[in-house]
Order: structure tokens, then sequence, then C-alpha cells
């Protein structure tokens, strides 16, 4: 891959959290405007990969690369897992928005012009201008998800990461944020890595798609990584790939190996079952 | 109750009020209402110690402010800051028990400290408080928007700058300071009263994080402010109107923040 569309770069990554090997020789890229999920059952790390790759944890082995930055864009855009947004707090949706801007800045915010615009401009990318004046922490889960990307975004940066952002999402929210991400990726060039521990919505949107199990990846087109044979050698056990009623599911072979079942909507089914 | 004697109390409990309202927002943004309260009543052994040792109260505050920033920001790694507030508390506490032990003489002063001494504000004092009031302010506007975007989430402040951005120390020491001015005048009981009530109203009032703000302090001049004219009125002790209309302010934002909530819903 030429460095100039790389988004980012895993190499080889192993990490290991309290003498527990959490992540071991994870490898994949990502080219800019691209979108991935990440996908793995509770306890498969993908929350320990993203934070490896915002530089909170520490690598044992191998390393991460970014795309290198113009200036004015931020590094990386970051959605964390279940934000708890205090109803109690003063604070709007565009206020949320301006601190993803320059919340890390010191001194008095002064009101300008080009600000409040670009605050807008990304306000309305992600469908949030309706609800822009209102308290962000009585905002519905859907609502909320919007402004913490548009939080994420608004600073350009050329890499996306979203922790589980569909959990706890009803299912045409789940399409709506989706197809949002997608579109907003191609948009602003931004490469979107997004983890969920249930692929099914994301499938159709899905350029790439890392697998992660037991600390293990194998990354690759969807059609590529999930099939009976690959999936089976990286969780080391036989697991069957199974489509059904147009929607793929992965068992383990043997009852007592209860593995999650990623639930994929065939590309002809995607509207949203209400 | 505008006589010269009074016009020490009117500046001072002015500044007092200004930077409680303003650190009192971030008090409550950061649901730290409890290490607000454990501060200033652990700096009162500060204050014994001072007196005992014949140097400057508002030393001893400061210097015991410090002492309870490093222990709280320090235990709090392995345990949650109410713990960790609660050990501060305890042990500064008991030391201030160990203080009064050795002397019996100072029960008077030992009142004003826990209860605050509005009317006997001198000069020097005066200026003080007006210095390390500029400064805590100062480093509040300075800080204001990352504790604002610490306060909505601590990985969304980490993820802007790339690392832990470490401001519980920088909250923590702008707390000590406004505790060192506060505690003489309206008493270390009562610090956190100011801080809490007035801030926790002004959320119900708007949903801007600066206007939020305003009215922070504008809720905590006007308590200081009535505490004083009634207290001049009735003869009763400052500290009890504070803390009564401290507790009516935080009432009144709760009434006014439910009418908020129904509304949304």
């Amino acid at each position: 891959m030429t460095d100039s569309s790389m988004a980012l770069a895993v190499e080889q990554v192993c990490v290991a959290l309290g003498g527990r090997r959490v992540l071991r020789d994870v490898s994949f890229c990502l080219e800019a405007g691209e979108f991935c999920g990440l996908i793995g059952s509770n306890g498969s790390g993908k929350t320990t990969l993203l934070r490896a790759i915002l530089g909170f944890v520490r690598l044992e082995a191998g390393r991460i690369r970014l795309a290198e930055q113009s200036t004015g864009t931020g590094l990386i855009g970051y959605v964390p897992q279940k934000i708890a947004l205090d109803p109690g707090l003063p604070l709007r949706a565009r206020d949320v928005v301006a601190l993803g801007l320059d919340g890390a800045r010191l001194g008095p915010a002064l009101p300008s012009r080009a600000r409040t615009a670009r605050v807008d401009e990304m306000l309305q990318a992600v469908g949030a201008l309706e609800f822009a004046e209102q308290r962000v922490g009585l905002l519905s889960g859907g609502q909320q998800q919007r402004v913490l990307v548009a939080h994420a975004l608004v600073r350009r940066p050329r890499l996306l990461l979203l922790d589980e952002p569909l959990a706890n999402l009803d299912v045409r929210s789940t399409a709506e944020i989706v197809a949002l991400l997608r579109r907003l990726s191609r948009e602003y060039g931004a490469a979107v890595l997004l983890s969920a521990h249930d692929m099914n919505p994301l499938l159709p949107a899905m350029d790439r798609v890392v697998y992660l199990a037991n600390g293990s990846a194998v990354a690759g087109r969807a059609d590529e990584v999930v099939r009976t044979e690959v999936l089976s050698s990286l969780y080391g056990y036989h697991v069957d790939v199974v489509r059904v009623h147009g929607r793929v599911v992965v068992v383990a072979a043997e009852a007592s190996e209860q593995i999650h079942a990623a639930v994929a909507h065939n590309p002809e089914h995607t509207t949203a079952v209400p | 109750m505008f006589a010269a004697f009074m016009a020490h109390a009117w500046i001072v409990a002015t500044m007092v009020a200004i930077v409680a309202g303003a650190v009192g927002f971030f008090v409550v943004a950061r649901r730290a209402a409890f290490a607000a309260h454990a501060l200033p009543l652990g700096a009162f052994p500060g204050a014994a110690a001072a007196s005992l040792l014949g140097v400057s109260q508002l030393l001893g505050l400061a210097v015991f402010s410090v002492l309870g920033v490093v222990a709280i920001a320090r235990l709090q790694r392995g345990e949650r800051r109410e713990v960790a507030s609660a050990l501060w508390l305890a042990l500064s506490l008991a030391l201030g028990t160990l203080l009064l032990g050795f002397s019996g003489q100072y029960v008077q002063s030992i009142y004003g400290l826990l209860f605050g001494e509005v009317l006997g504000i001198s000069r020097g004092q005066l200026e003080g408080v007006a210095a390390l009031g500029v400064v805590a302010l100062s480093l509040l506007v300075l800080f204001a928007r990352p504790l604002l975007l610490e306060s909505l989430s601590g990985d969304l402040a980490a993820a802007a700058v790339g690392r832990s951005p470490r401001l519980e120390w920088v909250f923590l020491g702008i707390l000590a300071l406004s505790t060192a001015i506060a505690v003489p005048v309206v008493g270390a009981l009562l610090v956190f009263s100011l801080m809490v009530g007035p801030a926790s109203a002004a959320r119900a009032f708007t949903d801007r994080p600066w206007r939020s703000l305003a009215v922070s302090v504008a809720l905590a001049v006007g308590t200081a402010w009535a505490a004083i004219a009634l207290s001049y009125l009735s003869n009763w002790p400052v500290g009890f109107f504070v803390g009564v209309l401290s507790a009516a302010c935080y009432v009144a934002g709760r009434l006014c923040g439910r009418g908020i909530v129904a509304q949304a819903a």
C-alpha cells in the first residue's frame, strides 16, 4: 500500500494487561475512506485494540502507524463505549460538537463566526441540527450517538474509531447510524473502524472486516473472512458459517462451545425491521 | 448595615462568593461535592496549627489544602474519589483533634474556622483573599474548556490530547486555593454549601454551560449578600443563613430541574 492513502497500519501488535495476553500478533491496514468492522464477542480484545490505536495502552510488541497529519486535522476521532451523558450537565448538543473542535485548548472560547459555521456544518452532516440546542443528556440514544460522531469528526481526522456504537440502539437507529457512518467516511475521506459483537447490521456497509477471537485476528473482505474454514482456524475449533433466511450465523459445532451468533442481513433485505 | 466596620465583610464575602460559585460549577459537573467538603474540613487543622505556631492562618490553610490535594489525588489512583476523600478527612480531623488538645484557649478561633467569621476580616486578610481569588479564577478560565470536556467524558478528553490529561490535579489545586480563601470567611463546614447549592441550582435554569456558570456565580453572590444582611438584622450567625440559603438554592434548582426533565420527556 502506498503511504499516501494509508490511514492506519497495525503491525504484529501484542498487548498484555495484568500479565494476560489480550492481543496476539494482530495485523491489518486501513485506507482512507474505508469502512471496517471490528467483529468479536465480549472479551475478544476489541476495546483493547481500539485503546492501543489511541495510544492509551502500551504495546508489548509490534507497532501502529497512522497517516501523516496535515495541519488543521485532528489525530483520531473517537466515540467511546457506553458513554453515559449526565442529564444534569448543562451542555447542548452544539456545545459537545464545539468541545470536539477545540475542547482541549486552554483559555476561554471566544465566539467566532467561523467556529459556529464549522459546528453547524458538522451538526448538519450528522442530521443533528434540529436538536442542536437541546441538552445532550436528555436526547435519545440514537441522537446522542449522532452528536458524539459529530464531536469525533469535527476536526476532520483521517481515522475514526467507534467502540460498540450500535449497542443499545433499536433496529432503525442502528441502520441509520451505519448508513450515516458509511456516507461520512466517503465524504470526509476518513477511515472508519467500528467495533461490534454483531456483524449483521454492518455487512452491507463494510469494505473490510477484522475478526477477533481470543486476541487473534483475521482481516480481509467480509466474503473472504466470514467462512467456515477461516473462522474455524481462528477460533481453534470447528465452527460453521451458516446462511439462514438471508442472514449469516456463526455457530460452534459442539454445543458446549457457546460462541456468539453473528447474524447478517442479506444486502437484498436491508430494510430495517421496526 | 453599611457602616464602615461592615465594609470588609461585604467586600470579602463578594469575592469568596464569586470564586465559590465559579469553582462550584465544576465541582458539581465533576460530581466532586464530597471532595469539596473534605478539602476545606481537612484544611482546618492547618489553621489550628498556624494559630499554635503563631503564623498566618491563611498559610496553614493553604499548606493543608495542598496536602489534601496530594493525598486525595494519590489515593484515588487505587480507590474511588469518595473513598480517598473520606480517608483524608478522617486523617486530618484526627490531627485537628490532637492540635485542639494541645491548647484549650483557641475555642473562639476554632469556632470561627468551622462556621466563619465574616465580620472579623482584617485589611491584611482582605488582600490575601483578593490575591488568591484572582489566581484561582485565572486558573479556572485557563482550564475551563478542558475541565468541561473531561466532565463530559474522561475518554473523550484523553482522545483529544492523545493521553490522559491529568486535569484532576489542576481541579483539586483550584479547589484547594478556593478553600484557603473561603474557610476564614464562611467556615470549613459551610464552604461546600456555597459551592454546591448555587451551582447545582444553576444547572436547572439554562442548558448553556458558560451561562450556567454565570448563574452559579450570581446565585452564590446573592446568597452571601442575603446572608450578611439577614444576619445583621436578626443578629443570628452569618453561617446559618449561608447554609440555609444555599440549601434553598438547591431545592429551587431541583424543583425547576424536574420541570425541565418533564418537558423533555
